[in-house]
């Protein structure tokens, strides 16, 4: 079965449009904005937004491990029920809101949790003061975890239904209680759902900008905010590249990491 | 069922693409605004792009942006096709200094004879050779009289003022927002010299934790909705607002304001310098510039235009201040690159000034060295598992 | 144990549709703030269907998202085959490159292509390259790895002797590509070039950067608006679209419980005829 020739044009085109954009922003990365000269100062100066790059990768965390601990019991709920029926039509209620648009739910719970907004309007006709809700480092990881929560239930719901229903059996049947079933069997199964999901939570976490500038202020500044600005409103690829460039080393380093967890298999990165 | 599928699905593209078919013939202006910045038939007002194609044939491909920087940006990014800008003053000079605009052919533009000659021969465009005036007007404050107390109002440091932390927004733009620090504290709005441009940088810096956030064209709903009480802005703007909520208040600041004029221009990245300049010279009709500007609230360059607009608007005297009023104004002049770039990474180092958090590398750190715990223990673990299991077989 | 987490996946869910709620409140609302109730109107539905505006940006949505969605699902699946046949280390790298697209930030992904464009066309002396082309690159490059990725899987879970079966059988090649291994791996194409429809229907982040101004999609249109007040229209047109969506898929489901039905009466129907004969 020669079929390699099938590839080709994908492969030109991955290496059009891909590869040489990446070598493009290397490019960038590296010259001066003004001269267009050689120069290491655009790194260089990455170490003032160290602050930033710390900030951006640790609300990505906590939303990554918020993410986890509200999707996982979602997804082995959906993917254990004996009913197709309604298996399928929960799954497709989890998917619908992304097809809705993102900017506008965010929006939403922007006009939700503002200091006008419907949270607040209610709070004060209670009798009750109203509540800083918007605008600080919280707001933003709820607007992360809102956005990114089906990211995390989709492959672990599929890594789970594709569970062996008779590992589960033999486990109960040599002696294990509920607790050691899913610590022992499922937990550690499901593991390339987990991996799939954090990663595909952690990347638009880390890199978002648009959850920040509506959900978050002046203080919750995120690396993708900066890179934004330096390609938008203030003219300076040069920089916005070097950024790019740290982030997505950033990015791949992390994913190396995680993928150290799942040993062997690593054909599909992400599980869909 | 499958096949069903599929023919709804070649049914489906075949309907998208044939009005695509039909939609490139007619000829096109694209226009390039600021927001908010045209009257589009909201409130009964004249809608100035309908009537310009009614009048002309030609469509308007309308798009906005928030601030001259972005503007900029999109010209100098390139890959873009646009053919009206309307910059501010300073962003024309730097744009004729840099070679992005093309001469006018004043023949196509006759309507410019309306223009007054106060805003000819400006120092941004000497010989009126690139631009033709949109509009004029002034920077302030703008206060919600509701929350804010009279007495502390009259001053730029009005932003710099803790009682209303947090309900405080500032421009989001390096040139307005210097601008808005080098006045306070007394350096001229064109100050080039880098102690002077850090000190208010530092500034800057002081008011960011009482600022609820950095805006431009976000700043309507914020204020109109009450969700913040201060902020500087343009003051055409301001009495479009305040259709929407009678309890805000402008003022002029002691220190002085930005005295600026927003004209049109045609970029040398355009298709259609023809149609360019029907549009521009039909926005320069006195009664098209006097109804529109009627709407926007900023003042008109064209003394004919008034005879079109509200008697009350056209004496408003935030609108239109008297002689005293505009001595405090100053314009702003087109300023180097390098001080650019300069202002560009203060302004940079302004918005992300947030302090050494130590909360995140604490967290970072931790999460980190947790990994590296758990993948070096299983990765012992199961060297261990292995030898015992090898070395229950060898016996 | 079942029934707490019922409840608490009931509770998750309606967290994910509480905006949807606000926005289908507000765009009955008489008031422009989506903060606060005015009063009951279907005036907003009417402006929607009145002003040409925002229909059109829906339309170009739709269409670059079909477009791109078919132009990915054939690239991908093709790709797909060929990359299965290929030796092991061939096979890594591609993957690896496959891969960048998933991982890397979209902010990256757009700004690398913005980047490229402007380039091509400050090199090949283009005006106005931004536009529809390179959107439609943009989208199909960022829709292939999924395509690859949902085909992928189907494709090493195929029997490889059905191909071979078939060709003993008398299909010529051509019939037995397709009778087979379309046939085989035709669930995940179709639910490739769903994730592609729907990643790219909404997509912002990289339209922002390498869209021009001629074709604007609903998005992009969308994150300009967000900076001057919303117009209510744009709750009208999206809680249409969610209840159309909503509606969709609760008649799929519907039909499939149908279809299900239907095949466990057959099961049953034969297995009675079986035990009678």
């Amino acid at each position: 079965m020669k079929r390699n020739h099938l590839a080709a044009p994908y492969i030109v085109w991955m290496a059009l449009f891909t590869v040489i954009p990446l070598g493009i922003v290397l490019y960038y990365a590296f010259t001066d904005s003004i001269t267009g000269a050689f120069t290491l100062a655009n790194l260089a100066g990455m170490s003032t937004y160290a602050g930033i790059f710390m900030k951006s990768v640790w609300l990505a965390i906590i939303a990554c491990a918020i993410c986890l601990v509200l999707g996982y019991p979602v997804a082995y709920f959906i993917a254990t029920l004996d009913n197709k029926l309604t298996q399928r039509f929960l799954y497709m209620l989890v998917m619908l809101p992304m097809c809705i648009s993102f900017l506008l739910r965010t929006l939403a719970w922007v006009a939700l949790l503002d200091d006008t907004g419907i949270i607040n309007d209610g709070l004060v006709k209670l009798g009750l003061g109203a509540l800083p809700l918007a605008r600080n480092n919280a707001a933003v990881v709820l607007g992360m975890v809102y956005n990114y929560l089906p990211y995390m239930i989709l492959p672990l719901y599929t890594v789970i239904l594709k569970i062996d229903r008779r590992l589960v059996e033999a486990a109960e049947d040599l002696g294990a209680n509920g607790t050691q079933v899913f610590t022992k069997v499922i937990m550690p199964l499901s593991l390339p759902g987990i991996i799939s999901g954090i990663t595909m939570v952690f990347v638009p976490a880390i890199s978002t900008f648009y959850i920040s500038q509506k959900m978050g202020s002046s203080g919750t500044t995120l690396i993708g905010d900066v890179i934004e600005s330096q390609f938008k409103a203030a003219y300076n690829p040069n920089l916005g590249a070097a950024l790019s460039l740290v982030l997505m080393l950033m990015v791949f380093a992390c994913i190396a990491l995680m993928n150290k967890f799942s040993d062997g298999d690593d054909e599909e990165v992400i599980t869909l | 069922m499958k096949k069903l599928l599929v023919f709804l699905l070649a049914a489906a593209m075949t309907l998208c693409v044939l009005p695509a078919g039909a939609r490139a013939v007619q000829p096109t202006v694209t226009v390039y605004n600021w927001g908010q910045y045209i009257s589009d038939g909201s409130d009964d007002y004249i809608d100035v792009n309908a009537a310009f194609e009614e009048a002309t044939g030609i469509k308007v491909n309308y798009v906005t942006y928030d601030s001259n920087e972005t503007l900029h940006t999109k010209l100098a990014t390139g890959g873009v096709s646009i053919d009206v800008i309307i910059p501010s003053d300073y962003m024309i000079a730097q744009l004729i200094a840099e070679g992005m605009l093309e001469k006018l052919d004043f023949a196509n533009i006759p309507n410019y004879q309306y223009i007054d000659e106060a805003y000819k021969n400006t120092d941004y465009d000497p010989d009126n050779a690139y631009s033709v005036p949109y509009t004029w007007g002034t920077t302030g404050i703008i206060y919600n009289t509701k929350y804010v107390d009279e007495a502390d109002v009259g001053s730029w440091d009005l932003l710099w003022n803790s009682k209303y932390a947090g309900k405080i927004l500032m421009f989001d733009n390096p040139r307005d927002a210097f601008a808005v620090g080098e006045l306070l504290l007394g350096y001229n709005i064109n100050e080039t010299n880098e102690d002077a441009l850090r000190a208010v940088t530092y500034k800057l810096i002081e008011q960011k934790p009482l600022v609820q956030a950095y805006v431009m064209d976000q700043i309507y709903d914020k204020m109109i909705r009450e969700e913040a009480w201060i902020a500087p802005y343009y003051a055409g703007d301001y009495l479009m607002m305040l259709e929407d909520n009678e309890d805000l208040a402008f003022c002029f600041p002691d220190e002085g304001f930005n005295l600026f004029i927003d004209a049109m221009c045609i970029p040398t990245c355009c298709e259609h310098k023809d149609l360019a300049e029907a549009y521009i010279n039909f926005l320069c009709d006195p009664e098209i510039c006097g109804e529109n500007l009627e709407y926007l609230g900023y003042s008109a360059p064209e003394e004919a235009a008034k005879a079109y607009m509200d008697e009350e608007i056209a004496s408003d005297p935030i609108a239109y201040p008297d002689e005293e009023t505009l001595a405090g104004g100053q314009a702003f002049i087109y300023l180097e690159a390098e001080v650019t770039q300069l202002m560009s990474s203060l302004w940079l180092e302004v918005k992300t000034e947030g302090g050494v958090e130590l909360a995140p590398i604490i967290g970072v750190c931790a999460t980190f060295a947790a990994i590296g715990a758990v993948i070096v223990i299983t990765g012992a673990r199961r060297r261990r598992r292995v030898k015992t299991r090898c070395a229950k077989w060898k016996t | 144990m079942k029934k707490a987490n019922g409840i608490f996946t009931g509770v998750i869910l309606l967290f994910l549709y509480i905006p949807m709620i606000v926005l289908a409140v507000a765009s009955f609302n008489t008031g422009t703030d989506i903060a606060t109730w005015e009063g009951f109107t279907l005036s907003q539905y009417a402006a929607l269907f009145k002003d040409g505006s925002l229909l059109p940006l829906l339309r170009n949505s739709v269409f670059l998202a079909l477009l791109s969605a078919l132009i990915a699902t054939v690239l991908g699946t093709m790709a797909s085959i060929g990359i299965f046949t290929m030796k092991s280390r061939a096979r890594k790298i591609v993957m690896a490159v496959t891969n960048i697209p998933l991982t890397n930030p979209e902010i990256v992904t757009g700004v690398s292509l913005a980047l490229l464009f402007a380039f091509t066309g400050t090199l090949l002396k283009i005006r106005g390259i931004l536009g529809f082309t390179t959107l439609l690159i943009a989208h199909v490059t960022f829709n292939l790895p999924y395509v690859i990725l949902s085909v992928m899987p189907k494709l090493s879970q195929m029997d490889g002797d059905l191909h071979d079966a078939a060709l003993d059988l008398g299909c010529t090649p051509v019939q037995a590509f397709f009778k087979v291994i379309i046939h085989e791996i035709l669930p995940g194409i179709i639910s490739g070039a769903l994730m592609s429809f729907t990643m790219s229907l909404d997509d912002f982040v990289i339209s922002y950067f390498v869209s021009g101004s001629s074709f604007i999609t609903l998005p992009v249109e969308i994150y300009n608006y967000t900076k001057k007040p919303l117009q209510p229209k744009i709750y009208a047109l999206f809680t249409l679209l969610f209840a159309a969506i909503l509606l969709a898929m609760v008649v799929m489901n519907l039909i499939q419980a149908r279809d299900m039905k239907r095949k466990a009466a057959e099961h049953s129907a034969l297995r009675g005829r079986r035990r009678a004969a």
